[in-house]
């Protein structure tokens, strides 16, 4: 390997690179000098909004910089950009294909395109169409394809002219574990062609397995190495707690409140907690009571990114004081029975039955096209089912939707707000279709202005909220009439992990009060918060149990701590070998 | 072996270009709209224009009050009935039609009043009609009045012929009209709808497809080819002038053989003034899409700066010299009016070079400039 690919000059080089935007004034990147190496594999991490995708575009050629210069193989990209297009394979985020031209059609374009003709298109295609297991499809449109089917097909345009490097922005976003898993084999086989990539990503998890990890947050570099040199600094730092007896929110809400704490997640029943230096005892485990005992874990790369950050936002919710506990007569609030939705002959969702009690976070989660969103909406009443019943509080959905959704809250996938709103108007509009008015409706408003720190953006339109605040916004929008139930979906993908821990707090906050939640969610570290999850694959809930339970099903002797990633993959993998079609 | 081939180049080029073209038609065959605006839209447009839409009047219904009963007045109300404009009601009291007009059944009526031969008799008077027309169609009045006018004119002089009357008039019209001699509107309205159709393809069609690209993002990753701005806009080019064309063939062939709108120019000279008026129209669609990165952005911006203009300051409905001076001065930045002309010259009178090159000219400069514009604000960049 050493041999192949000499550290030599760097492929690219970035010196002083900043890049604004005139219109809203926006520091997209702020002076960054950074080299990407021959043939190795840089994670560029960072929250939405970080300044990832500008990066590629300027290293693309496609943008040029305010100030500083990026080089690509010696060209300079805003005199030679041409000349850059020739050597580069670029996946942008929505993977660039034409969805009414089928696989091959895409493939043939991009190849006339690039110039690649004769034998080398014959050999060239070849090794693509197996690379990716598309054979089979290349007479299916684009548009018919699985995510992660058209991400592997992206993947293949731009590989057609053999680049020297491939900017993949984000290629792993809206695509399930077991895509994800496969494309990271795919990019490994690249490596080991001498293709250098940039692979740009909101999962620090995928960041951890690359040669190099650049931190981007706000526009600043924040880190630049290798990332086991980052998570090495908060080696000793890292513990997990498993409480024998109580909740284990209200156990993560004190412990956040510890001196020396500066971090804390839920990890199914466990506790993980990252200190700000090594102390002995690291923290005051003996004020939480219940013989606790705080057991030393290996460190991430995302422990790391919050040290980095400054540490996370502490663990009281504000939101959670106002709320009223809710006590509700029967215990069950929301179930579903014998559900089955068809979409003409396609069956989506077959006979999916549970039953969410109070105070619990229910986790649905599964592959794209797996049944997951249908039977969602059908639980929020967003769709009619075909069979069965969906009901909250008792209340079926289909007969007295009303009356149930007035006492639901709803948080749809990527912010459903009136982007053209501001603030005010927004939260305005929302207490009013739910029904809050005068003083009542005055008052939520405020309550929610206070709890959410929204004061400086009242009059800023929602849609060029910085991406945290959207987030708050949309919570606050969700909860403003002290719902009993919250649906959730994907509610913080591509957020950044502090946000997301603030997220958290509001929502455990919630729980604890005994507001019931349902989420969807690709982002397993999200489903560690959960209490229960169901797995739902070909329109059914192939395993349903708390998240250390599916963990525990895929334990084996080679890997004996399974992730949640681990878990979900494997149990789908066996539900594939015992139910062959 | 062969030899690797050239990564640059006029070849590839060629074959990128040839490539995207091939791209577009595949995609035009996929997406229903562009193939319902360009090859069902022609159609509907001709059939409305061709049947439903009419700018003149036959059978215009009319009442007709006889309160005098005599022999002329008899013979005035047979010269209405046997007219190929009206649609006759007679009655004998004004009452009677009173209502009719209201519920709109009639258009308007004419009352031949009770002294109306007395009155004819006498050299020293002139005999009264009174016509009463609904004057919430204003156009529709006008022809009512104007109508009735040119019957009672007619019926006139042939009495004074039958009589033989020695005070025959020293003037006699004779109206004849040219080039459109059956005064079809049909006539003018079919070509006209080709003037719409090919704004909607090479503009509003052109302006929605770039924006498509935007949208879904295959345009940042064409950009990120070594394809260049100038390939790109040329292939749109090629494609949908090949599209636009193709359509007017459609409607040329139905207007010619299927409602038999005369043709009196030469086909050629026909081919030469449609593909230039397509070029405006693709300039504008290109232009808009060089500014509008959105869909909605660009159809809004397609109706309003090509589209609207093209239906109503084209002299395709209304007529250019009747608009205020205001609106007329517009219609001179308005490509269609260019076109509508040529159209309505080549169909109806004949190869007028002295006509068309004017407007070939004011076309090719509007075409002109907007390529010069496309091509200053088309960067190769998503900025």
């Amino acid at each position: 390997m050493q041999a192949e690919h000499p550290l030599s000059a760097p492929l690219v080089r970035i010196q002083n690179l900043s890049k604004t935007f005139p219109k809203p004034f926006v520091t997209a990147l702020d002076n960054i000098s950074t080299e990407i190496p021959k043939g190795k594999i840089v994670g560029l991490v960072g929250p939405d909004a970080a300044g990832k995708t500008t990066l590629i575009r300027l290293i693309a050629g496609l943008m040029t910089p305010t100030k500083g210069t990026i080089t690509v193989s010696g060209h300079d990209t805003t005199k030679e950009a041409s000349s850059i297009h020739h050597i580069i394979g670029y996946m942008p985020q929505k993977f660039g294909l034409y969805e009414d031209l089928t696989v091959m059609q895409n493939l043939t374009l991009y190849a006339d395109l690039k110039s690649v003709f004769g034998d080398e298109r014959k050999a060239s295609f070849e090794k693509l169409l197996s690379f990716t297991a598309l054979r089979p499809f290349g007479e299916r449109f684009a548009g018919a394809l699985s995510g992660g089917m058209k991400q592997k097909l992206g993947l293949a345009c731009a590989l057609l002219s053999k680049p020297e490097l491939l900017l993949l922005d984000e290629p792993s976003v809206g695509v399930d574990p077991i895509s994800r898993r496969e494309l990271w084999k795919m990019v490994q086989d690249l490596l080991k062609e001498g293709i250098s990539i940039l692979w740009s990503t909101a999962y620090l998890d995928e960041a951890e397995r690359c040669d190099t990890a650049l931190l981007l947050n706000e526009g600043k570099l924040l880190y630049d190495g290798p990332p086991g040199a980052l998570t090495e600094k908060v080696s000793g730092r890292t513990f997990r707690m498993t409480p024998k007896e109580g909740s284990r929110r209200a156990l993560l809400e004190k412990t956040l409140s510890l001196d020396n704490v500066i971090d804390g997640t839920i990890q199914g029943t466990d506790i993980r907690v990252v200190t700000r230096e090594i102390r002995d005892p690291p923290f005051d485990v003996a004020s939480l009571g219940g013989d606790l005992v705080a057991r030393p874990t290996s460190a991430r790369f995302e422990d790391s990114f919050m040290d980095i950050l400054g540490g996370g936002p502490g663990g009281h919710s504000v939101l959670s004081d106002i709320t009223p506990e809710i006590c509700l007569g029967h215990n069950v609030v929301v179930e579903a029975k014998n559900l089955t939705k068809r979409f003409g002959s396609f069956t989506a969702v077959n006979n999916v039955s549970f039953s969410i009690p109070r105070g619990e976070i229910f986790g649905l989660l599964g592959p794209n096209g797996a049944g997951k969103s249908t039977t969602f909406k059908m639980m929020c009443g967003l769709l009619k089912p075909t069979e069965g019943s969906a009901s909250v509080i008792g209340l079926d959905l289909q007969e007295a939707p009303s009356e149930a959704r007035a006492r639901i809250g709803y948080m749809a996938q990527k912010f459903s707000l009136y982007t053209d709103l501001s603030v005010l108007q927004n939260l305005e509009f929302f207490s009013g279709v739910y029904n809050l008015r005068n003083a009542e409706k005055k008052k939520a408003v405020e309550t929610m202005i206070e709890i959410f720190n929204l004061k400086n953006y009242l009059d800023v339109s929602a849609g060029i909220l910085p991406l945290g605040f959207k987030q708050r916004l949309a919570l606050s929008c969700s909860v403003l009439h002290h719902p009993e139930v919250l649906f959730l979906d994907e509610p913080t993908s591509g957020v950044d992990p502090i946000t997301r821990r603030e997220f958290w707090n509001h929502i455990n906050g919630l729980v604890e009060k005994g507001v019931t939640v349902m989420v969807t969610t690709h982002f397993l570290d999200e489903a560690e918060y959960c209490d229960r999850i169901a797995l739902v694959y070909r329109g059914g809930v192939i395993t349903l149990g708390p998240p250390d339970a599916l963990k525990a099903e895929a334990r084996t002797d080679e890997n004996p701590t399974p992730t949640l990633e681990d878990a979900f993959i494997k149990l789908i993998e066996q539900y594939d070998a015992t139910h062959a079609l | 072996m062969q030899p690797t081939p050239s990564r640059t180049g006029r070849p590839s080029t060629m074959r990128r270009m040839r490539s995207l073209i091939r791209k577009e038609f595949y995609q035009i065959v996929r997406d229903p709209s562009s193939i319902l605006i360009s090859g069902v839209l022609p159609l509907l447009l001709m059939f409305l224009y061709g049947f439903a839409v009419s700018l003149d009047l036959d059978h215009l219904r009319i009442g007709l009050v006889l309160e005098d009963t005599s022999p002329k007045a008899q013979s005035f109300a047979q010269s209405f009935s046997s007219c190929p404009y009206f649609d006759v009601k007679i009655a004998r009291d004004r009452r009677e039609l009173e209502h009719d007009l209201l519920a709109g059944t009639i258009r308007g009526f004419v009352v031949v009043p009770a002294y109306f031969s007395q009155y004819l008799e006498r050299p020293s008077q002139t005999a009264p009609i009174e016509v009463i027309a609904d004057g919430s169609e204003t156009n529709t009045a006008n022809f009512v009045q104007n109508y009735v006018a040119g019957a009672w004119i007619g019926w006139l002089a042939n009495e004074r012929i039958s009589n033989a009357t020695p005070e025959a008039p020293i003037v006699q019209i004779q109206s004849r009209f040219w080039y459109n001699e059956e005064l079809k509107s049909r006539n003018f309205l079919i070509p006209g709808s080709l003037a719409i159709t090919l704004t909607l393809i090479g503009t509003l069609l052109t302006a929605l497809v770039v924006a498509r690209e935007w949208e879904r993002g295959t345009m940042e990753a064409l950009l990120a080819t070594p394809v260049t701005a100038i390939e790109l806009l040329t292939s749109k080019l090629v494609s949908y002038f090949i599209l636009g064309f193709g359509s007017s063939l459609i409607s040329f062939t139905i207007a010619t053989f299927f409602y038999d709108v005369p043709f009196r120019g030469s086909f050629l000279v026909f081919a030469l003034v449609t593909s230039v008026f397509l070029l405006t129209a693709l300039g504008t669609g290109l232009f808009i899409s060089s500014l509008a990165k959105t869909q909605f952005v660009a159809s809004q911006a397609a109706m309003t700066a090509a589209y609207m203009p093209a239906f109503m300051l084209s002299g395709f409905i209304f007529e250019i010299q009747s608009m205020p001076p205001l609106i007329r001065a517009i219609t001179y930045f308005v490509p269609a009016r260019y076109y509508v002309s040529c159209l309505q010259t080549l169909f109806l009178v004949g190869n007028v070079w002295g006509l068309l090159i004017r407007d070939l000219l004011y076309m090719l400069l509007f075409a002109f400039v907007l390529f010069i514009l496309t091509i200053r604000n088309t960067k190769k960049s998503l900025e």
